[in-house]
């Protein structure tokens, strides 16, 4: 369990957050939503401890995470941020093993070289493994930044639940690769020792795969709950000043929002 | 695994096996040509003959022991320097273009070198063998600190890279309109060995200079190779290696603390040499990829090997007489600097 508490975050005196509480249960896909500007990304990263809130603590498990150090947290916690570029080329593969080195002291050992393998298989970039990071697609750097994060919690950890953040990941990705990737996450969700929290922009792939939606508002948390009790009528209104209707298409489950 | 990523793994390694030759190759060279060429045989006798606890007996001996063999070694050391410092630098500005003293040390040091030939004569201060080397030093380290402490937000104390590199440029230009001022207003003499100072010089080397810049240049390159996997985790961001577990401020911190030390101790004994950290990380990057993990040991490797060639070049183009370094590097870095780039395959 993660437990966000009365979180304020402000910079150049603005609260970005203010006052937002929320809880993060294990084995459920958790995804927030909200307009530009509502602190999304913000909660993201005081929730991954990247940024400390002024007011407020974040827990993980019931422990403060304010004094956990950066590689013990690294153990356990991964988070894909937006459009990671790199400053000199290097080797696809070398990046997703990245995401092992909080796992091991100087060079990688035979469960690290497998997990990268696997990871990679996974996302189907296992044939891009020597081809240097700068050359490709948008696309298929986000594809290597989703295997290089996953490998970082690939395994149960002994540091405790293993936590995942998504700061907008469908960013660059063809339709295809996007119902791809939020099927395989929500596979990876449903582990009983795995939490993972989700920034969409899609309302409609947020209702359609979210075991539980955060709606944000102005750094304030406006709904939070099942995808019935937030993407009301007034919610959406008050949140995006949009209204929609309801569709059911067959064969698809969960409803989809047309917006007017 | 593909035994193509295998491959692409180990890319590093036998390429230090070739630099590691490639060194010992070029130190011999530097050792055996010069102003006057040694036999095998003079270089076999004089280093027995001192090895024994003795001097050797003719003057081209102890000419061989006294100024050729420190010369050749303290060379290599601060070629190292400039190496491992110029890889220190990139990886933590995350930028490619980046030279060793570009925090404000080696025009730091300049500055304190100059004030030293200037004011040094004039207030009589004690000139020691290691009075030069102190003030350049202390320059360098002065500039440096004042350059991160300018960088630094107030809010959070965190220095961002931006700032860091505006604020070394500030301060760069700073020190060198005060060099320029006291080469104004020196006498002949001394602002003659300001411009040498600033052109590099080797021929200072003594075997205490060896001692302290071989160790702190030893020291150095072991203690940053310890922070490798962690710059390489830099090199895709400041917020994502924090999330792969580095604590970037302190990684900063030790970074920046190791290149100051060893490249402002090089510097201090030798003037300010340009070029060879700047080229060195790039030739490397090309050779055997970025990982720092390789880059570092390497680039200790070639940077002595570069400059020690470079020192060849220096005292044997224009023999007896002897050529400033700093522009042997220069004149043979910048068109070998400019082919490579040149090449289509490196991209940044």
């Amino acid at each position: 369990m993660i437990a966000v508490e009365g979180v304020t975050y402000r910079v150049a005196g603005r609260d970005l957050l203010a006052d937002v509480s929320a809880d993060f249960a294990p084995g459920l896909l958790h995804l927030i939503i909200g307009a530009n500007g509502a602190g999304k990304s913000t909660l993201v990263k005081v929730a991954s401890r990247l940024l400390r809130p002024h007011r407020g603590r974040v827990s993980y498990g019931g422990v403060d995470v304010a004094s956990a150090t950066e590689v013990s947290l690294a153990r356990h916690r991964a988070v894909l941020s937006q459009a990671i570029e790199l400053a000199f080329p290097l080797a696809v593969r070398d990046v997703v093993m990245m995401g092992r080195y909080p796992h091991f002291h100087t060079h990688p050992g035979p469960d690290d070289h497998a997990i990268v393998d696997d990871a990679m298989r996974y996302f189907d970039v296992g044939d891009l493994a020597t081809r240097d990071y700068p050359t490709l697609s948008g696309g298929e750097k986000q594809r290597v930044n989703f295997a290089r994060v996953l490998a970082q919690v690939w395994r149960p950890s002994p540091a405790g639940t293993r936590v995942l953040f998504l700061d907008e990941p469908l960013t660059f990705l063809d339709v295809g690769h996007q119902l791809d990737f939020m099927k395989k996450i929500r596979t990876f969700a449903a582990q009983d020792d795995v939490i993972v929290i989700g920034v969409v922009h899609d309302l409609n792939l947020a209702a359609r795969f979210a075991d539980r939606l955060l709606l944000l508002h102005h750094g304030a948390v406006l709904a939070a709950g099942a995808r019935a009790d937030v993407l009301t009528a007034a919610h959406v209104r008050t949140a995006f000043g949009v209204g929609f209707v309801t569709a059911v298409a067959p064969g698809i489950d969960g409803t989809h929002l047309i917006f007017d | 695994m593909t035994p193509a990523a295998r491959e692409n793994r180990s890319a590093g390694r036998p390429w230090l096996v070739v630099l590691t030759v490639a060194l010992v190759a070029t130190v011999l060279a530097s050792i055996r040509f010069g102003a006057i060429d040694f036999t095998l045989h003079d270089m076999w006798s004089s280093t027995v003959a001192v090895l024994r606890g003795g001097t050797p007996a003719t003057l081209d001996g102890r000419i061989f022991t006294e100024l050729r063999l420190p010369r050749a070694v303290l060379c290599m050391f601060v070629g190292a320097s400039l190496g491992v410092g110029g890889t220190l630098m990139q990886a933590l500005f995350r930028n490619p273009i980046v030279e060793p003293g570009r925090g404000g040390t080696s025009s730091g040091a300049a500055l304190g070198a100059s004030l030293y030939f200037v004011l040094g004569a004039a207030l009589h201060i004690d000139q020691t063998v290691w009075s030069l080397p102190a003030a350049a030093c202390a320059g360098g380290i002065l500039s440096t600190w004042l350059v991160f402490g300018l960088a630094r937000n107030g809010a959070d104390g965190r220095a961002s890279i931006v700032m860091l590199l505006l604020t070394g440029l500030a301060v760069n230009a700073l020190c060198l309109s005060g060099i320029g001022f006291l080469s104004y207003i020196a006498r002949d003499p001394q602002a003659r060995s300001i411009v040498f100072w600033n052109l590099g010089t080797l021929s200072g080397a003594n075997w205490r200079a060896v001692e302290f810049v071989g160790a702190v240049t030893s020291l150095g390159t072991l203690a940053a190779m310890r922070y490798a996997k962690q710059l390489n985790a830099l090199m895709i961001g400041e917020d994502e290696a924090t999330y792969l577990g580095v604590n970037v401020g302190r990684l900063k911190f030790i970074v920046l603390a190791i290149n100051v030390a060893i490249v402002a101790v090089a510097t201090a004994f030798t003037g300010v040499i340009g070029f060879v950290g700047l080229i060195v990380p790039h030739i490397l990057r090309m050779l055997g990829g970025a990982d720092n993990r390789f880059l570092i040991l390497a680039s200790a490797l070639m940077g002595g090997t570069l400059l020690s060639l470079a020192d060849v070049v220096a005292r044997v183009a224009l023999r007896p007489a002897e050529l400033p370094i700093g522009i042997v590097t220069s004149v043979v870095g910048v068109p070998v600097f400019l082919s490579l780039l040149r090449r289509r395959r490196y991209i940044f």
